[in-house]
């Protein structure tokens, strides 16, 4: 039978699971989005790979990463759990060991990475606005009533985008009713945006940073066509989209997941039956001293394994 | 009089203790918590950075227990923290709250001001001046200890064994502190403290990094600001090391170096001094710390603080030219935990990579 990695990256809004071979080829990968119960999501992406995968590839690793990275790995039975810059970077590295940018756009946060000759040397994750992020050009796609799988597409046919506020999406929304109103025409106000994206973007979570080509784009907002052209405009470098620039993070704890089998015997990951497991997750406030911890339990099958969540670490349970 | 004053770490414990001495019932501040924040917001201009923000939810919490008198600073030159004050007062008034802002300015910007300030508080206590001066005597040495032991846990803590220990013996030093009521008293206590923190189990084996801390000095001392932040290194392995302390800030040389010395180490870079709060003082102490080998900087900064912000644009040449990576914070109302860990986790990686490369560099050049 095949050996394979699990990878998983679940994050506040999509969780994506993927597998690869011992050489890094994708097996499998797959889409769902978190709605918030991240618990639940990583058992049902689980169960995909298993129904596609079982009899004919066992896990040999798993990994996990993204905002949810240590509870998806409760759930799971993780190698590895690891941070997504380091994810993204060890998958970019995979696909490009040259690349020296990696400028990575999701849901609700943006990343740079700055790579020099293989290593991490600076990054940047935007701190208190979403405005650089995929959300916004979701917002006011919903408000012009294109799907966003249309926006991309849309946008490459402007030959004249206008000028639209970036700083925040609140003002961008103003500013793009008056150039409607004004009479532009739609593809120009996308391609606008799409412009707007990237300054905003080059400003804030790019701002001080020495972009130097390769460059690679991923995250979900690289299918975005429209985005890939205005970044080549405003970094005038061509920009690299990996053939699964969506499910780069997963791919990297899956990469990471097959190098930290190698220092021990075994994997942790309790098989694709992990749906069949049940698990709950229960809080309380420790009274021990003024700060009144909220503890988080998290049970396996009815027994608690682990619990986190007070400062003072009286409480803890590390899950193994 | 029942007096009470911002929270800044664990300074409150010296503070406590001067307040009571002098005469006057104290109104400890609670930690700021969730809801400080939220009156904080509630009540403070949109634009107002988080020092700012905490300190409005401190004055109602502390007003709500009963205060009469909050005692804070004021502060001169470019930063509008030096205004907060009048701001303050001027908020409770409206809102109809009895409670009275003595600021202090630097004293030799207007003696007579910080005079009579000191005067109000002190005569209505009714301690003699010899006494007054006594009492003052001790909460500088309490505080000075507060410092030494907070100083000694960031570097315990990369070696403890059992995750928290650190902080849960770090408590209990302040407690002995809490305690002590002389000089003698306080020595003894800060010894006891320091000795329990050194024979707390440790693993010495370990190999941590070491990174230096910089920027605005609330979010910077006060560990509820930032994320426990301090503590979280500690806990990945990380040694911390703090650009300041309040014991520093107020002129003790052991724990600061005069700021002459670091606005000299940040002329290359940023000729104005100072600019602001620390804006100036944290590109100093980013060469400084890049020239006594650290492996990497983090700097701490309020949303919207003007002065973080110049250093900011600066500290990207500092990094390149000094070889010392810099993390930068900018710390807001929000609350969740998760990206600040998830940026620690990456820089440690970052850092780690770094210093291995280093090593075998240099590795390298001795086996030549």
């Amino acid at each position: 039978m095949l050996k394979g990695y699990l990878g998983l990256d679940v994050g506040s809004v999509s969780t994506n699971v993927v597998v690869i071979d011992q050489e890094g080829n994708l097996l499998f990968s797959r889409y769902l989005r978190t709605d918030g119960k991240p618990i639940q999501t990583v058992q049902r992406a689980v169960q995909l790979a298993g129904e596609e995968l079982e009899g004919k590839v066992t896990i040999a690793g798993a990994g996990t990463t993204g905002s949810a990275r240590y509870l998806s790995s409760m759930v799971v039975g993780a190698d590895i759990v690891k941070n997504e810059i380091t994810a993204h970077a060890v998958a970019a590295l995979n696909v490009n060991p040259d690349v020296q940018t990696i400028i990575e756009i999701g849901g609700q946060d943006s990343k740079i990475i700055i790579l020099r000759d293989g290593v991490v040397i600076d990054f940047a994750m935007n701190t208190v606005c979403a405005a650089g992020t995929g959300s916004f050009l979701d917002q006011q796609a919903a408000r012009l009533r294109i799907p966003i799988e249309e926006f991309g597409g849309i946008a490459l046919k402007s030959d004249n985008p206008v000028r639209i506020a970036g700083r925040c999406a609140v003002f961008a929304e103003s500013d793009m009713i008056h150039k409607q109103q004004l009479g532009h025409n739609t593809e120009d106000i996308v391609a606008g945006l799409c412009e707007a994206l990237v300054r905003n973007y080059l400003n804030n979570v790019g701002k001080g940073k020495e972009l130097l080509a390769p460059i690679l784009f991923q995250g979900g907002v690289a299918a975005n066509q429209g985005l890939v052209k205005a970044f080549e405009k405003y970094l005038d470098h061509p920009m690299i989209v990996p053939t699964h620039f969506e499910v780069m993070g997963a791919i990297g704890a899956a990469l990471l997941a097959s190098e930290a089998v190698k220092r021990k015997s075994g994997t942790l990951f309790k098989g694709f039956e992990v749906k069949d497991i049940t698990f709950k997750t229960t809080s309380f406030e420790c009274k021990g001293c003024p700060n009144c911890c909220e503890v988080v339990q998290f049970s396996e099958n009815g027994s608690v394994v682990a619990r986190w969540g007070d400062r003072c670490g009286k409480w803890e349970i590390q899950a193994s | 009089m029942k007096i009470s004053f911002p929270r800044m770490g664990y300074s409150y414990i010296a503070f406590k203790w001067l307040v009571e001495n002098i005469g006057h019932e104290c109104i400890v501040p609670p930690e700021p918590s969730e809801r400080t924040l939220d009156l904080g917001v509630r009540y403070s201009p949109e634009f107002a950075c988080i020092p700012y923000k905490i300190l409005t939810g401190t004055y109602l919490e502390v007003a709500d227990m009963g205060a009469e008198v909050v005692l804070t600073s004021g502060g001169i030159g470019p930063c509008r923290a030096g205004y907060y004050w009048i701001m303050h007062q001027q908020m409770l008034d409206e809102l109809g709250i009895d409670l009275k802002i003595i600021a202090f300015e630097p004293p030799l910007n207007n003696i007579s001001d910080f005079w009579q300030k000191l005067k109000l508080v002190w005569k209505s206590g009714g301690l003699s001046y010899r006494e007054f001066i006594r009492v003052m005597k001790v909460a500088w040495e309490k505080l000075k200890a507060i410092d030494d032991l907070e100083q000694l846990s960031f570097k315990v803590r990369p070696y403890e064994i059992h995750r928290g220990e650190t902080s849960r013996t770090l408590w209990k030093g302040l407690d002995f502190l809490d305690e002590a009521n002389s000089i003698p008293e306080i020595k003894e206590a800060r010894s006891e403290g320091l000795k329990l923190l050194n024979s707390m189990p440790q693993d010495k084996t370990r190999d941590p990094l070491k990174v230096g801390i910089i920027g605005e000095i609330y979010v910077v001392l006060e560990p509820s600001a930032n994320h426990y932040i301090q503590i979280m290194l500690g806990e990945a392995g990380v040694e911390v090391d703090r650009s300041m302390y309040l014991s520093g800030y107020c002129g003790r040389r052991e724990m600061h170096r005069p700021n002459e010395e670091i606005f000299a180490m940040a002329r290359p870079y940023l000729n104005e001094a100072p600019i602001g709060g620390h804006g100036t003082n944290s590109i100093g102490e980013t060469v400084l710390y890049a020239k006594n080998g650290f492996d990497g900087v983090i700097q701490l900064a309020p949303f919207a603080c003007i002065p973080e912000i110049v250093a900011k644009s600066i500290i990207p040449r500092v990094s390149r030219e000094q070889d010392i990576p810099v993390l930068t914070f900018f710390i807001d109302e929000q609350t969740g935990k998760a990206g600040v860990q998830t940026r620690i986790e990456a820089f440690v990686d970052l850092l780690e990579k770094r210093r291995e490369r280093k090593r075998k560099e240099q590795g390298r050049l001795r086996a030549c």
